[in-house]
């Protein structure tokens, strides 16, 4: 199993204690998730609807790319790679 | 304080107390004054970079980012996942951090819409800049606070750092 780290966006700090950034182990996105939300259970409802799939809220990328366009959880991380939770930012005046 | 007018129908924003201010660099306020001019009529977006001091949110620079809601461009937003990714990178390596999000109401007041509520996230700055076809208006920041919007005031101030696009 690999080692990576989750850069974990300021508005989701709320439920690691504070830390930006969380060591996790896995091999794919969905495995690394895993890991992270079994350390910080209080991420669960935030990262996943109640199937199971990521909320279209939330974007995981692996270094520069969107997990999304590469196989969404099932996308493998590469060596040396880190995974990076970015919040969906969106609004307008309607 | 009673809401005013203009807040009465958005209970989302919570007018009884003020939130601590945003400090914004003079090289911020005019990168985003020249973005959101140059975007009208459609809604322009970025992010803000900086740091929470105590006290206070503090900006450092500003950032544009693309709109990806082109069918709705003039009263919608979305702001590019890997914009995001690129700006808070390039944040992360200067010791700083996403601390906001600036966007442009197009003709409309400076406030937080429904669907501004609705796609919060909690601890952002968000920075909304009324736009007309003469340029940027009326500025007003309001800081995510749980499931509301508090009003902050705004400091601009001169700043050495460049806001880069």
């Amino acid at each position: 199993m690999s080692q990576t780290t989750v850069r974990i966006p300021t508005p989701l700090r709320k439920f690691t204690g504070g830390a930006k950034e969380v060591p996790v182990t896995g091999a794919t996105v969905g495995e690394a998730l895993a890991d992270l939300t079994a350390q910080h259970e209080g991420l669960k409802a935030t990262l996943y609807d109640e199937s199971g799939e990521l909320r279209r809220f939330v974007n995981i990328f692996v270094g520069s790319t969107d997990a999304r366009t590469n196989g969404g959880l099932a996308a493998e991380i590469p060596a040396g790679q880190s995974l990076s939770i970015i919040p969906a930012v969106a609004g307008g005046h309607r | 304080m009673p809401p005013t007018a203009d807040l009465r129908d958005r209970p989302w924003v919570d007018p009884s107390t003020s939130a601590p201010p945003l400090a914004l660099p003079v090289a911020a306020r005019r990168l985003i004054d020249e973005a959101v001019a140059a975007g009208y009529p459609h809604e322009t977006c970025g992010l803000l970079v900086g740091r929470f001091a105590p006290g206070r949110t503090e900006v450092v620079r500003a950032a544009q980012a693309a709109n990806l809601n082109t069918e709705r461009a003039a009263d919608r937003y979305e702001l590019d996942p890997a914009d995001f990714h690129r700006i808070e990178t390039a944040a992360d390596a200067d010791g700083l951090e996403v601390v906001g999000i600036w966007h442009s109401h197009p003709d409309v007041a400076p406030i937080p819409s429904e669907t501004d509520h609705v796609r919060a996230w909690d601890g952002y700055a968000y920075l909304i800049v009324r736009v007309g076809d003469a340029g940027a208006e009326e500025w007003r920041s309001w800081l995510r606070d749980g499931e509301t919007f508090r009003e902050q005031a705004i400091h601009v101030a001169a700043s050495d750092e460049e806001s880069t696009p």
